[in-house]
């Protein structure tokens, strides 16, 4: 008997080689672009080791600190009823719709010497404009909600009975969210880093209006390409892919085999 | 001992209202009621889970209205088991006494209850490797671990196959007889509760109709939802005169003394004698004609038309086929005064 196609399903499977292509083959071509010895020049030169390395590192700590605050936060607003809910559910989305040299702007409003914020930062003796708080900030703006929006689906999805039968065991409320729902959102919250990681290191608008100094990878990557050209900055793009591949499989290999 | 006083909780579209009830230390109390009655809010306020609006929850003496689920000592058994998944029976069983920082004695007693239910040899796999009987009985011994006052059980039968249905039934009877707490669970149905049960009270639209022993809301409910839900499948509103019960179409002979404000008489299927010939007994015969009948595997239930009345009678298979009752087969219908029950 001759196997029949619905329609459906072969639009399914030519949307995919098409969204599968579109996505692939200028990563592919970056990728193929730079000589071998253009990659090896990049990989050894102390500017593009140091933005790589800044990158990496501004966005683990824009992670960590989502991790710290945005786990409780996640926590709220997955298991509680509250006015305002979803106003706040609103503003925690914010800073996904709003062009990146907005985000940017907004944070140099409140880091200068004129608001009350900056002022007490300034006595406090923290400098965000050009430093690695800033950065840090810049990142921890534009990748929280993604932390969270993922960490409040791993939340939701753990039935509150098992929370209700830790209590009722004698646990408190503490003892019942280190032991129970924390062990049982940990897939969501590898996978909220991973979100918020990838985000940090991919912005550039907003890092290039309030710390466009330290170079980190993305700003260092359009400076060369501006005063260089392609050539240029192609390796150094080529590099950040790998490495940023490399450390997403690495944290989504971790997440499977802590589910498993 | 669990008094609860003026209870009140109001949710969206939503209120369990005024409930009192008193459950005796040691009690097997039911709680019977339609899905969506407030069984599980009303179990769920006593474990500390719900916040109420108002009254009180006494446990033991000690007003517990305000204290924190962990404060409670009680344990609470879903339907749905609600086992941690990341940890193995153990793991699952000894949570409690971690909790609690139970000393060695507990676990000898532990170790005794997993004997007991046969589940001992279960403790090193991870619940997603149990079948729903097995994960039933390390809910059950979980919360039975920590030694609770009150073991709270959410239809803790209704998920499960008929087969392990009876065994877990039987289990539950076992160790309330053995470890003297006390159990309050909910459930819809009837017959669990009757096996179960001691005291029970019938919760509906969030109010509870009755309360009593479990034998007493089965053979004598108060209202007419009560009867319905307890089983009475013929009920018929009268108007009572003397020794005669009216309905629109039947005159039902009663015993005397009957309150003449009753509204309605009611009685099971199965107190209906059905036959063909007309019994020697005339009282309370009818003429009727069998409408329809549903087989329900080892018993029928026979829907027959008595003077445009819907009588509803059951009978067994065996019956059904040695007197070969068909529709529109013409039979007599006989209810003993004995079987009726009246409702003002």
């Amino acid at each position: 008997m001759k196997r029949h196609f619905d329609p459906l399903f072969i639009m399914s499977i030519g949307s995919c080689v098409v969204v599968s292509l579109f996505i692939v083959i200028p990563l592919i071509q970056m990728l193929m672009a730079p000589s071998r010895e253009i990659l090896s020049e990049s990989l050894y030169d102390p500017d593009v080791q140091k933005a790589i390395w800044l990158s990496i590192y501004s966005s683990g700590l824009a992670a960590l600190i989502s991790f710290i605050i945005g786990t409780p936060f996640a926590y709220l607003i997955a298991r509680k009823s509250f006015f305002g809910k979803q106003f706040v559910e609103g503003i925690i989305d914010l800073p996904i719709m709003i062009p990146h040299p907005v985000i940017g702007i907004a944070i140099l409003g409140i880091v200068g010497k004129h608001h009350w914020l900056g002022n007490l930062l300034y006595k406090l003796g923290i400098q965000v404009m050009g430093t690695l708080s800033g950065i840090v900030v810049v990142l921890t703006f534009v990748g929280m909600p993604f932390y969270i929006n993922a960490v409040k689906n791993g939340f939701e999805s753990i039935p509150v009975r098992l929370e209700h039968v830790s209590r009722s065991l004698g646990a408190s409320f503490s003892r019942t969210f280190f032991h129970i729902t924390l062990p049982l959102a940990w897939r969501s919250i590898i996978v909220g880093i991973i979100m918020c990681l990838a985000r940090a290191m991919s912005e550039f608008g907003a890092i290039v209006v309030v710390a466009y100094h330290p170079m980190n990878a993305p700003v260092l990557i359009y400076e060369r390409f501006t005063a260089f050209g392609l050539k240029y900055s192609q390796p150094i793009a080529v590099l950040l892919i790998v490495i940023c591949l490399i450390l997403f499989i690495a944290l989504r290999l971790l997440s499977k085999k802590d589910s498993a | 001992m669990i008094q609860i006083k003026d209870l009140c909780i109001q949710l969206k579209g939503f209120a369990l209202k005024h409930v009192n009830i008193n459950i005796n230390k040691q009690d097997f109390f039911i709680l019977v009621g339609p899905t969506g009655s407030g069984k599980t809010l009303l179990v769920e306020s006593i474990a500390g889970i719900t916040p109420i609006s108002s009254g009180k929850i006494i446990i033991n003496g000690h007003d517990m209205t305000h204290a924190p689920p962990e404060k409670r000592e009680v344990g609470i058994v879903y339907q749905d088991y609600a086992l941690f998944p990341h940890m193995t029976v153990m793991e699952n069983i000894r949570y409690g006494l971690l909790c609690h920082k139970k000393n060695l004695d507990d676990q000898q007693r532990l170790h005794d209850l997993m004997v007991k239910t046969d589940i001992l040899k279960l403790s090193d796999r991870k619940p997603k490797h149990l079948s729903g009987g097995e994960k039933q009985r390390v809910a059950l011994i979980r919360a039975l671990a920590v030694n609770p006052s009150v073991v709270l059980l959410d239809e803790p039968l209704s998920a499960l196959d008929p087969c392990f249905r009876d065994d877990i039934q039987k289990l539950l009877k076992k160790l309330h007889k053995e470890i003297n707490t006390t159990f309050l669970m909910v459930t819809h149905n009837f017959a669990e509760a009757l096996f179960l049960g001691d005291r029970g009270a019938v919760l509906n639209n969030g109010e509870i109709e009755q309360t009593g022993p479990v034998q007493s809301l089965f053979n004598h409910p108060r209202t007419h939802f009560v009867a319905q839900f307890m089983g009475f499948k013929n009920i018929l509103e009268v108007k009572v005169d003397h020794d005669k019960a009216k309905s629109d179409h039947i005159e039902f002979e009663i015993p005397p003394n009957i309150d003449p404000k009753t509204r309605y008489i009611c009685f099971r299927g199965e107190d209906v004698h059905i036959s063909i010939m007309r019994p020697s007994v005339s009282v309370n015969t009818f003429l009727g004609e069998i409408e329809d009948f549903i087989d329900k595997g080892p018993y029928c239930e026979l829907l027959i038309n008595s003077n445009n009345e819907q009588i509803q009678v059951i009978i067994t298979k065996g019956e059904l086929i040695k007197h070969a009752y068909h529709q529109n087969k013409t039979v007599f219908i006989s209810i003993p005064p004995t079987a009726f029950h009246f409702i003002l």
